[in-house]
């Protein structure tokens, strides 16, 4: 793969060479030009859309031209844009896939082409937040509707007949008086030159005529460069004359080298150039560590001159940080009042007066992403312009930071996403990528690829935060809940943008902890400070790991304080059908995951519905049992979306879990993939697994103190979760689309250990288990 | 120093210990063998050494000097090996970067054990992470493999 090859792959193709083997014509054949059309709705097109969304609201906003996302050759290959990254939610596939089917295009005459950041031209691209479908179904029915009736009306122009008398079937336009028929490639250069149809003049698909939304049928675009080892990651890049980068990054953040040995790294063979790169003032956002580079011929090369620098450093205000010690400092942080976030009621009054309080404390510890394809970009920088390739999910934000780094405007600079392997919110940083950009200057504008070892990226990561959580329930003498006052304490990953912000965000809050939806007179909810001492960032599904952890233990505790069932208990704390809004109560805006609260309300009616319909899948209190196994419950909003996970759990003689079920009843509003949908609960349950078992960060003297896969474990094959069953509450186009990728996360952990309670009688209130179950 | 690599003959005159797995990936262009930790935990770098899986992250050059290297790339002529074909019947991939390697695992132990049982399936995949969490979907995928080699 190089010179004019790696050219065309990388650039037109960009992510997989299917498109060569697919034999596609030629870029001449690319017919429609992606240039915007003057005078067409599109950025704030969103007041036509069925219901709002957030998406505006985003950098970028929304764009939906079929003449920026949908291309039509002479021998009728379609190739449609997807901008959003692919790090296996599969927005390859899902987007592309609607475009297709509003369209009338035959799948498999689709391809699908990558775009490269920009968010001017293509909007938002920031592919996190369990966004892709949320905010672009709407936009990506548009666009391939209005792409088919440019087709359709082509074809009424080459036949000079009425717009009337055509209809878009499969690929090709029918007139049917005639019953003539016309295939799309022929219909390209026409509908190249039509002014895309106004929002107000798109007619939608009946769902009922749908092909490919809704389905589940449509096999990943990728599936086959992945299974060939064709698929390529940032991993894999490698332009003609590229050489390779490993950093030495310093062990505390803020720390920076003091001296090391250039000579003998030089000495290597195939080591061509050692310098360093200066730490970054926090807030630092995702600019570089810092440390000191090695760059080389081949990676092999590069590690081991880095291994002989040598470097001392100079550890800097963080070399403090022991997660023993500030565990213990958040555990009395959380002791004391805090500051309010949300209000009703008087909880203090009540808990006075309460018949009985609860008083219950939980830990929940840093972990990192530890993706499969550790992070790695490549940059050459011709004629003073950038180009990188990077695994990123933000290609937009990463050309700003990249043009900044390197004073350049921003047009200079090209982002090729590659495909990712793996990102739950690690890639949504671009550190990598400026690194790749900084050695690339180093070296004269000469490809670099800068390549993360799994250690650096274990050590060297933005961690998901810490995280102590302190729960207090008053009850009556019925033993109905009148007080509920959750405090919670944990650095915020706004440190990265703003000196000590001291606690967590509106943001953070918005998380699964402000929208709270406990039926509860007197409500508080609180906040503790705490420092960020270490780089703080977004793990799939973030803070919602901890509040639901701490919400979702607690209610199973006070069930089990007062002889209730765990899901009765769950759906009376809940209370009736109702839409919760806490807007008048709280501190500070709430924070809806940037959507409207209008489109997207906090609905106890949908919360209640996936956790009857999760309890009669997994027969709640009916399945019977081994000895020595159980079932366990817990619910989350995240993301917009309502989820209810029943986790069965078998402990043995020795305390070794397994667990041998898992059932997971979803409500994503309208489900575009089903198939994917379905694998990512399969692969939340996996993740949220290890969270439960294994992940644990931690620090002594400013360093992480886990490596690699040896200390850092992860879950492996036939360890539980094989057998995960997904149940998606079914709804019709009108209800709004909602987040997928990460809402799967959250309700696993307090289910796991709910059950593991009612299999031993241990209540767990620190993540991860571990060794709890011996000790 | 001469290697075999996907049936074709190799010369290679660098650093005896550097890892097979940069060789293919730097030196060769053969991507398709991932990086994924470099000290044998995880296997996305497995390759077939005279038909055995190895790690090729912890295999040095001078290992496979004279033998015969296969990677995912020359797994099967036209990418149809059958535990290629269930890969894709059960659409076991999420972001795919592991899973050249759980296909190399895979179709290395189906071969020294065409008749597995669950057990013999959970045992060796289990040098295998999938962080994404494919591990059922893997799991059918070789079961439904191993009736057809």
């Amino acid at each position: 793969m190089k010179g004019e090859n790696f050219e065309n792959q990388a650039i037109i193709e960009n992510v997989s060479r299917r498109n060569m083997l697919k034999g596609v014509a030629t870029a001449g054949g690319l017919v429609v030009a992606a240039q915007f059309l003057p005078g067409v709705a599109m950025a704030d097109g969103s007041q036509a859309f069925q219901y709002k969304t957030g998406a505006g609201g985003m950098p970028g906003g929304v764009v939906w031209d079929p003449h920026v996302f949908v291309s039509v050759a002479t021998d009728g290959t379609v190739s449609i844009v997807t901008h959003r990254s692919e790090m296996g939610t599969g927005s390859h596939t899902s987007l592309p896939m609607a475009v297709a089917d509003e369209m009338e295009a035959d799948w498999s005459r689709v391809k699908v082409v990558q775009a490269p950041g920009d968010e001017q031209k293509y909007g938002n691209q920031d592919t996190d937040g369990s966004r892709s479908i949320r905010h672009f179904i709407q936009p990506m029915r548009a666009c391939g509707a209005a792409a088919r009736q440019m087709l359709e009306m082509a074809a009424a122009l080459q036949w000079s007949v009425p717009n009337t008398e055509v209809r878009a079937e499969n690929h090709q336009v029918v007139h049917v008086p005639s019953g003539r028929k016309i295939g799309y490639g022929e219909l390209a250069k026409t509908a190249a030159g039509l002014p895309t149809p106004r929002l107000n003049t798109i007619t939608l698909k009946d769902p009922s005529e749908f092909r490919y939304i809704g389905k589940g049928e449509v096999k990943i675009y990728d599936l086959h460069d992945i299974t060939v080892g064709k698929a390529m990651y940032a991993q894999d890049i490698r332009p003609e004359g590229t050489s390779y980068a490993v950093i030495a990054r310093p062990p505390v953040v803020l720390g920076r080298a003091k001296s090391w040995d250039a000579a003998a790294a030089m000495k290597v063979p195939g080591v061509l150039k050692v310098f360093e790169i200066p730490p970054t003032p926090m807030p630092a956002k995702f600019a570089p560590l810092g440390g000191v580079a090695v760059i080389a011929k081949n990676t092999y090369a590069a590690i081991k001159g880095r291994e002989a620098l040598n470097v001392k450093w100079d550890d800097g205000p963080n070399a403090d940080y022991d997660s023993d010690t500030f565990k213990q400092q958040m555990a009395e942080t959380s002791r004391k009042p805090g500051k309010m976030e949300r209000n009703e009621g008087d909880v203090d009054k009540a808990l006075a007066g309460a018949a009985k309080v609860i008083d219950r404390e939980y830990y929940i510890p840093h972990g990192h992403h530890a993706t499969m394809e550790p992070p790695a970009a490549t940059c050459r920088i011709v004629d003073g312009k950038p180009e990188v390739w990077a695994c990123v999910q933000s290609p937009g934000g990463t050309r700003g930071d990249v043009a900044k780094l390197l004073g350049v405007p921003e047009d200079h600079v090209t982002v090729h996403v590659t495909l990712l392997g793996g990102g739950f919110g690690r890639k949504s940083k671009c550190d990598f990528a400026q690194e790749a950009a900084l050695c690339s200057k180093e070296m004269g504008g000469q490809p670099v690829k800068v390549i993360w070892t799994r250690e650096d990226d274990i050590q060297h990561g933005f961690y998901h935060s810490v995280s102590y959580q302190h729960v207090t329930a008053g009850l009556d003498e019925n033993n109905n809940v009148v007080a509920w006052r959750h405090r919670s304490v944990s650095p915020s990953l706004m440190s990265n943008f703003m000196p000590d912000p001291k606690r967590e965000s509106a943001l953070e809050l918005g998380l699964g902890l402000i929208d709270t939806p406990f039926d509860v007179p007197n409500l508080r909810l609180e906040t503790g400070t705490a420092p960020a001492k270490t780089r703080i960032g977004w793990f799939r599904s973030v803070n919602n790991i901890p509040h639901a952890f701490a919400m979702q233990s607690m209610v199973a505790e006070i069930a089990a304080e007062t002889g209730r069932d765990q899901k009765d208990f769950l759906l009376e704390l809940i209370g009736p059908a109702r839409i919760v809004d806490p807007r008048k109560d709280t501190s500070q805006p709430l924070w809806n995951y940037g959507d409207p609260f209008s489109t997207y309300p906090i609905d106890t009616g949908r919360l209640r519905a996936v956790i009857e319909r999760v309890a009669q899948e997994a027969q709640w209190g009916k399945r019977s049992l081994p000895k020595g196994h159980a079932l366990g419950i817990a619910a989350h909003r995240s993301f917009l979306t309502y989820v209810a996970t029943v986790v069965e759990v078998g402990v043995d003689e020795n305390g070794n879990v397994t667990v041998p079920r898992v059932d997971t009843a979803i409500d994503c509003g309208f489900c575009v993939n089903p198939e994917r949908v379905r694998s990512q609960i399969e692969g939340a349950a996996v993740m949220a697994l290890t969270i439960s078992k294994y992940t644990n960060i931690t620090f002594k003297n400013g360093r992480v103190q886990q490596h690699n896969f040896n200390d850092y474990r992860v879950l492996r094959i036939g360890e539980g979760a094989m057998d995960v069953r997904t149940h998606i509450m079914p709804h019709g186009i009108e209800t709004p689309s909602s987040g997928v990728g990460e809402p799967g996360v959250p309700p696993f952990s307090p289910a796991f250990f709910n059950a593991l309670y009612n299999a031993t009688g241990k209540r767990i209130r620190e993540l991860p288990l571990g060794d709890q179950l011996q000790a | 120093m001469r290697v075999t690599v996907n049936n074709q003959v190799q010369s290679y005159d660098g650093d005896p210990q550097m890892p097979l797995m940069w060789y293919l990936r730097d030196e060769l262009g053969l991507t398709g063998t991932k990086f994924g930790c470099g000290i044998g935990l995880c296997g996305a770098c497995s390759v077939h050494v005279d038909g055995k899986v190895v790690r090729s992250c912890v295999t040095a050059m001078s290992d496979v000097s004279d033998h015969k290297v296969t990677t995912i790339e020359g797994l099967s002529p036209d990418g149809n090996h059958p535990v290629q074909k269930a890969w894709r019947q059960y659409s076991v991939p999420q972001c795919g970067y592991c899973q050249a390697g759980q296909i190399m695992q895979a179709a290395g132990f189906l071969n020294q054990n065409p008749k597995p049982s669950d057990e013999d399936i959970h045992s060796a995949m289990a040098g295998n992470i999938c962080r994404c969490g494919c591990y059922e979907r893997i799991f059918t995928a070789v079961k439904t493999a191993s009736q057809e080699v």
